[in-house]
């Protein structure tokens, strides 16, 4: 069976208007952020988060009113499917919080709220208390190692590749990190060190990609020397599209399985992988080989000189020398 | 032949040294507190109240040396933790044979009239070290009081943090207290007492508590706990007749009404210590002051020499005090920066939520490697299999933790483990289309995606190392699983799965003419 039998779009066509869609989604993602703030979880901006298990079935309103005289912005959630009669709350770090017993105040104040709320029992089946101090360190880790593994990752391909793909593999990474922190603030997740462990698989993941494609176009480019650049890595890319295709279908649909039937605590993990995927794939087709090429536009113009007047004109050859060469 | 059969034994005894290693996993692969259930605790040593007590003893030696040297100073006082000056030296070169002392740990720089001390670094280094290697000392023995399964008490990032994991505490309340408590024992006079309010307390001295002096809240007899409604205010003097350190021995017992008592003894020189200080205050009265609370007051009614009873206290206090002061007192006061608990039920949906996630990725991948690759397919299903199954031998072997991230590192590894072998099959199918031959298209297919393959890992294993820093469990869990899964992916996608090709070839001769991919 095959999904794509001799694979033969050129991609590098497309390159701008992907350029432009990539850009679109970033830039609304950063306009989010820039407005609404960076959707910070308490593993990181610090607080308290209690998930509630109630004896009879509750509405998100009841427990609402009930925790709303606390101090602070109280967030309440319904958690996992409504049978389960689960409610999460998260409390803001107080400001200001005096040193000592502090830590676990925002969580007896709730518990006594909600006590006190007319509501019906409850047992505490999860609660999380993260201080100022571990949420700055652990925002500090956060960022350290998601620049470390893209500076490490860009140091491993410039030293196995060339630099120009280099920049090109880490600016697609980039932009996948860009692309999924977007997709987080538009469905509303937050930041958790979850979320966090999946972006950063994610720079790992999607460098693989384009990994496959740049180790093609270094095997065409070494048996054939005279061809232009872009057409070598269009071609790469086709030669390569069912595996791509494939490879980020299996890892969706294994993902998919955690994010439908993993539970509430891998959700938001899930679909940072998800996001991740797709983008990651994308960016391998249109926006690695792109920069790649971009990058190293004079030695591509030098050389495609040679074979035919224009950039087009090359790009339209391609398709007719593959299929000659095919039959 | 001869080499594949070799290749062939080996497969057989990684996988059954996995299976040897992991098998039955309900006992020999460790669950995280998210799958267990427990509370995942981070604390902080105020590593500062160790070098202030260094400070303060260092002056008060200080002062000794040199009223029995004879040296006139006007004041000696401790600044900051790791600081104190000394002012209004008369004779210098007197004063300065007499601190001689004082020099070993701590630097001095001189001003008119007088010397600033401070703690040489490499010194209160050393100071803040030793306290929290303490303090983690302190919590193991406690937490091993506490009969906690399988606890983890060890350093954690930063130089003052300690991590705290207790599976299955029901109690998180009390374990927390247990653990924190300086357990600082005081035996000291009491000057006047008891008073209703800090206010009423401080108004016997007219707002003027003398410096030797402090004011403690405690519990009125035969009513409430402290900090409660029937709290009460009593002036002790701040220097104490013994410490904690003083500690031979605290057990339960029960006081002359039969109520619950924690009885201690004193160690010997301490006992002799205190009998002078009975001898010398009989007839006034003593406080008994734990973590700064006056636990009980009596008068002293004649020389005591090495034993002391707590009283006023009910069961649980009677159970918690004897393990905190056994334990022995704390160098330092500690704070919790971080507290995650999971309850044993949400762990229990948490492993079967996994279990079912990875059983259907595991489904999702198979049916749809053998759908697109025909019998093919059957190999790489074998090959990821083959992965999972050391996976899991690995972690048990390893005895890392499994956490729900980690399952979800697990999901991820069957998905990511396909890729390889996707390359390595698509790269057969492009080869066989130059009709070379069944053998040689195999054979090149794995020959050429090689370093691709060795790429691709290397990438991944990058960013898996990076996430090993975040101190989490539950993080480290996922990190660790995905490198296992990322080190012996290689293995069964590249070693594995040839084998197996090879062991189709081998059996069709003469040399098969076709391949089902």
């Amino acid at each position: 069976m095959q999904i794509l039998n001799h694979a033969n779009y050129n991609f590098l066509r497309w390159k701008w208007h992907a350029i432009a869609l990539s850009a679109a989604v970033i830039l609304g993602g950063l306009a989010m952020i820039a407005t609404k703030g960076l959707p910070l979880g308490i593993d990181f901006s610090g607080g308290t988060l209690i998930v509630v298990q109630f004896e009879q079935p509750i509405t998100e309103e009841q427990v609402r009113n009930a925790v709303d005289p606390l101090p602070g912005e109280e967030v309440v959630q319904q958690y996992g499917e409504v049978s389960e009669r689960r409610m999460l709350i998260r409390l803001p770090q107080t400001e200001g919080a005096v040193e000592g017993n502090s830590l676990e105040q925002a969580s007896m104040q709730v518990e006594q709220a909600l006590a006190k709320g007319g509501l019906p029992k409850f047992t505490i089946v999860n609660r999380e208390l993260v201080s100022a101090v571990i949420g700055r360190d652990l925002q500090l880790r956060g960022i350290y190692a998601t620049l470390a593994s893209l500076l490490a990752i860009t140091i491993y391909i410039g030293i196995r590749f060339r630099f120009s793909f280099a920049v090109g593999a880490i600016v697609a990474t980039l932009h996948d990190v860009l692309v999924t922190m977007a997709f987080l603030v538009f469905f509303g997740y937050d930041l958790s060190l979850n979320v966090v462990a999946a972006i950063l698989t994610i720079t790992g993941y999607s460098v693989n990609d384009t990994i496959v494609i740049f180790d093609r176009v270094r095997e065409n480019l070494r048996s054939r020397r005279r061809e232009p650049l872009d057409k070598i890595v269009n071609e790469s890319v086709n030669q390569t599209l069912s595996r791509t295709i494939i490879t980020a279908g299996t890892t969706f649909l294994s993902v998919l399985s955690i994010f439908l039937f993993g539970g509430e605590a891998l959700r938001g993990f899930a679909f940072t992988m998800l996001v991740g995927i797709v983008s990651g794939t994308y960016s391998t087709i249109f926006i690695a080989s792109a920069i790649a090429i971009i990058l190293s536009a004079g030695t591509a113009r030098r050389t495609a000189a040679a074979a035919s007047p224009t950039d087009a004109a090359a790009g339209q050859g391609g398709k007719k020398q593959k299929r000659a060469r095919a039959s | 032949m001869k080499d594949i059969r070799w290749r062939i034994i080996l497969i057989a005894v990684v996988i059954g040294l996995s299976i040897w290693s992991f098998y039955p996993p309900q006992t020999k692969v460790k669950l995280g507190l998210d799958l267990k259930g427990g509370v995942h605790l981070v604390l902080r040593v105020h590593t500062d109240d160790a070098l202030r007590v260094e400070t303060e003893t260092t002056v008060e030696r200080l002062r000794d040396s040199l009223s029995r040297a004879g040296v006139q100073f006007a004041k000696a006082d401790v600044v900051g933790p790791t600081e104190f000056r000394v002012a209004g030296i008369q004779d210098d070169s007197g004063y300065r044979s007499a601190a001689v002392d004082a020099d070993t740990n701590y630097d001095r720089s001189s001003e008119t009239g007088g010397y600033t001390y401070r703690m040489k670094p490499n010194i209160a280094i050393q100071l803040r070290d030793q306290t929290v290697t303490q303090a983690l000392e302190t919590i193991e023995r406690r937490v091993n009081e506490l009969g906690v399964a399988e606890p983890v008490v060890a350093r954690y990032s930063g130089q003052d943090q300690i991590l705290v994991q207790l599976p299955g505490v029901e109690d998180v309340r009390r374990a927390k207290e247990i653990i924190r408590s300086t357990a600082q024992l005081k035996l000291t006079l009491v000057e006047q007492g008891p008073f209703p309010s800090r206010e009423a307390a401080l108004q016997a001295f007219n707002n003027n508590v003398p410096s030797d002096a402090e004011i403690l809240p405690g519990r009125q007899e035969g009513g409430g706990t402290a900090g409660t409604a029937g709290t009460v205010f009593y002036a002790v003097k701040k220097a104490s007749a013994v410490t904690g350190r003083d500690l031979r021995n605290a057990q339960q017992s029960i006081d002359e009404f039969n109520r619950p008592a924690v009885q201690f003894t004193l160690k010997q020189d301490a006992a002799g210590r205190f009998g002078n200080f009975t001898q010398a205050n009989i007839g006034r009265p003593m406080a008994i002051v734990l973590d700064n609370r006056v636990m009980s007051v009596a008068t002293i009614q004649g020389r005591i020499t090495d034993n002391g009873q707590i009283t006023g206290i009910n069961r649980e206090e009677m159970i918690d005090t004897v393990i905190t002061l056994k334990s022995g007192a704390l160098p330092a006061s500690m704070d919790y920066l971080e507290e995650r608990l999971v309850g044993p039920s949400l762990g229990q949906e948490s492993i079967r939520a996994g279990f079912i996630s990875s059983l259907a990725g595991l489904g999702f991948v198979v049916v749809f490697m053998v759908f697109y690759y025909k019998l093919t397919g059957l190999n790489a299903v074998v090959s990821i299999i083959t992965n999972l199954i050391i996976l899991l031998g690995l972690m048990a072997f390893m005895g890392s933790v499994m956490t729900l991230p980690g399952i979800a590192g697990f999901i991820l590894t069957i998905g990511m483990g396909v890729d390889s072998n996707v390359l390595i099959f698509e790269r057969i199918k492009e080869e066989l289309a130059t009709a070379r031959g069944v053998r040689a298209a195999v054979n090149a297919g794995f020959d050429r995606v090689w370093w691709t393959i060795v790429d691709t890992h290397v990438s991944s294993l990058i960013a898996a190392l990076l996430l090993l820093q975040f101190g989490t469990s539950t993080i480290r869990g996922f990190a660790v699983t995905l490198i296992i899964g990322l080190l012996s992916n290689v293995f069964t996608a590249v070693f594995v799965s040839r084998t197996a090709f090879e062991m189709i070839l081998n059996r069709r001769q003469p040399a098969a003419q076709t391949l089902s991919i």
